[in-house]
């Protein structure tokens, strides 16, 4: 397979106080165009450092990753990056965030063709109201809507998002998954989201992966099979139910063994 | 959808009511702070009116409002107070333009290069901790009793505490918008300039602040010790003419300037920095 993301057998050792830290041991993923992947796993499963290399923020001590049938060096705008603490730049408005990276010298489009694009993204994630609000006056759900708006601008392949809405209240979270998925419908993007909510990536996920600690490594891939688009509805039917029975059975068996560890 | 749309249209109603709320609010708030202000003068020349009234202290030794107002009003006549104030402000502008256009380099380098950082910290902590006015008589034997050290020594006084701040505000900065932008495909010269650069305006600022206030303390200090224009020669002079009206406005001077240019750069500070979220 050529299009798409491929991990191929990456491990990643950190030099620790305490000697090595192996936070990844031969991961192999595949993640097709159009799919969403979530990654699950207890705290120290290496799933953000799994993150930081696809997004080429950090490199791995063995294996690689490509993205259609190309190694990544480095971040870069084919892959856009949601982060859990929103990122937002608190000196520029809604707009100008969201025009950011189409002002960068790789992806500069002139003014009229940028206002084009940030008039419609910001109607896709339903901030017309306050484009040219500062990130202050905006509410946690708001700011990582311009962050998703900001990672469209500039057309990546894949989205990756690291645990976008942990920070945010549960009711106001159901909403960003739900306006999350209503973004993908509109607009489709591969991407690749890590959450430690069962339900959110039961939710919104074609596949879940649970990844295992100590050392990172994935333990297994579930397969969702619910239908696109889906609706809010959906959460209490027994199909759902059933899944998340399912995923939550191995994310259980992780933490257990997980404390019964000695640390 | 339906219920996210809704709960965005309540969220602006109310921002908006908010927002003339607070408008109004604000308006009031002024009105009262300059209420307060005139009052608190009024206050100081109260007491010293009453001092003098009362006879606390040697009218002699105290001039009246009146007496010093007058003195201000001869002197700008002849023209002697225009030009002391003249001296003075040169004086302030060029040590602290050229401190501060020294810091805002130096910053830089110190802020980003750790090596540069460790080598150099112990030093201007010490440099830092030195009162400028030390360094006058140094200064007057090295460049001599003309503008020369004067204005060295506040170059001095103003490049020390905005290196400080630029330094430490570069090295606290959050490396999570550096990883946003690199990941929308910026490059190094990008990132310095859309990036790092917005978020230390407001230091910049506040290093401006820092340094203007402790360029005019040392000014001050300065000109008492050797000048022959200047607010502090102003003052050397009444003094040794046991001439009370100029000494008594050369204080009032001093604390007036030094009051209006902070309140100059807090007006530049809260233009420039609308974007920042603030405590109150």
């Amino acid at each position: 397979m050529d299009k798409g993301i491929i991990v191929d057998k990456v491990s990643m050792v950190y030099q620790g106080v305490k000697g090595k830290v192996e936070a990844l041991r031969n991961v192999d993923m595949i993640v097709a165009p159009g799919d969403f992947v979530s990654i699950i796993g207890p705290s120290g499963c290496g799933k953000t450092t799994l993150m930081n290399i696809i997004a080429g923020f950090l490199e791995p001590t063995a294996g690689q990753v490509l993205i259609d049938g190309r190694k990544i060096a480095g971040p870069g705008p084919d892959r856009g990056v949601v982060f859990q603490q929103y990122a937002v730049f608190p000196w520029l408005t809604v707009r100008e965030n969201v025009e950011f990276g189409l002002t960068l010298s790789t992806n500069y489009r002139p003014p009229a063709e940028r206002k084009e694009i940030v008039d419609r993204l910001i109607e896709l994630v339903g901030l017309r109201d306050f484009q040219n609000a500062y990130p202050k006056e905006l509410s946690g759900g708001m700011k990582q809507r311009v962050a998703i708006a900001r990672a469209y601008a500039v057309n990546p392949k894949v989205l990756l998002m690291d645990e976008p809405f942990g920070a945010l209240d549960a009711q106001t979270r159901q909403f960003m998954q739900e306006a999350l998925l209503d973004i993908l419908d509109r607009e489709r993007k591969t991407v690749i989201f890590i959450t430690h909510s069962v339900e959110e990536a039961a939710f919104l996920s074609s596949r879940v992966v649970v990844m295992a600690t100590r050392p990172g490594r994935i333990r297994t891939e579930i397969p969702i099979s619910l239908p696109y688009p889906r609706d809010p509805t959906v959460r209490s039917s027994p199909q759902f139910i059933e899944i998340k029975t399912e995923i939550e059975k191995y994310v259980r068996e992780e933490f257990q063994r997980h404390r019964e560890i000695p640390v | 959808m339906a219920s996210e749309s809704l709960m965005e249209k309540q969220h602006v109603g109310s921002s908006e009511g908010s927002r003339l709320r607070g408008q109004e609010k604000r308006k009031n708030k002024t009105h009262r702070k300059v209420a307060y202000f005139c009052a608190s003068f009024g206050l100081m020349f109260a007491v010293w009116e009453s001092v003098r009234a009362v006879n606390l202290v040697n009218p002699k030794l105290l001039p009246s409002i009146l007496q010093v107002l007058e003195s201000g009003a001869r002197m700008w006549s002849e023209g002697s107070l225009q030009a002391h104030m003249s001296a003075s402000f040169k004086r302030v502008l060029l040590g602290f333009s050229q401190g501060i256009a020294m810091a805002i380099v130096f910053g830089f380098i110190i802020g980003w290069f750790r090596a540069a950082r460790m080598l150099l910290d112990p030093v201007i902590n010490f440099l830092r901790a030195l009162p400028p006015i030390a360094l006058i008589p140094l200064m007057i034997i090295f460049f001599g009793i003309g503008e020369m050290s004067k204005v060295v020594v506040l170059t001095y006084a103003s490049f020390f505490p905005a290196l400080v701040v630029i330094y430490q505000a570069l090295v606290g900065l959050d490396p999570l918008y550096i990883r946003a932008a690199k990941a929308l495909g910026a490059n190094n010269f990008e990132i310095f300039k859309k990036v790092i650069l917005p978020q230390l305006v407001p230091h910049i600022i506040t290093a401006c602040r820092v340094s203007l206030g402790v360029c005019w303390a040392t000014l001050v200090a300065a000109e008492l010790i050797a000048a022959q224009k200047g607010i502090g020669a102003m003052m050397v002079d009444a003094q040794n003419f046991f001439q009370m009206p100029p000494l008594v406005l050369g204080i009032i001077l001093i604390g007036a300037i030094s009051l209006a240019m902070d309140a100059f750069v807090r007006r530049v500070e809260q233009k420039v920095t609308a974007w920042q979220e603030k405590l109150s």
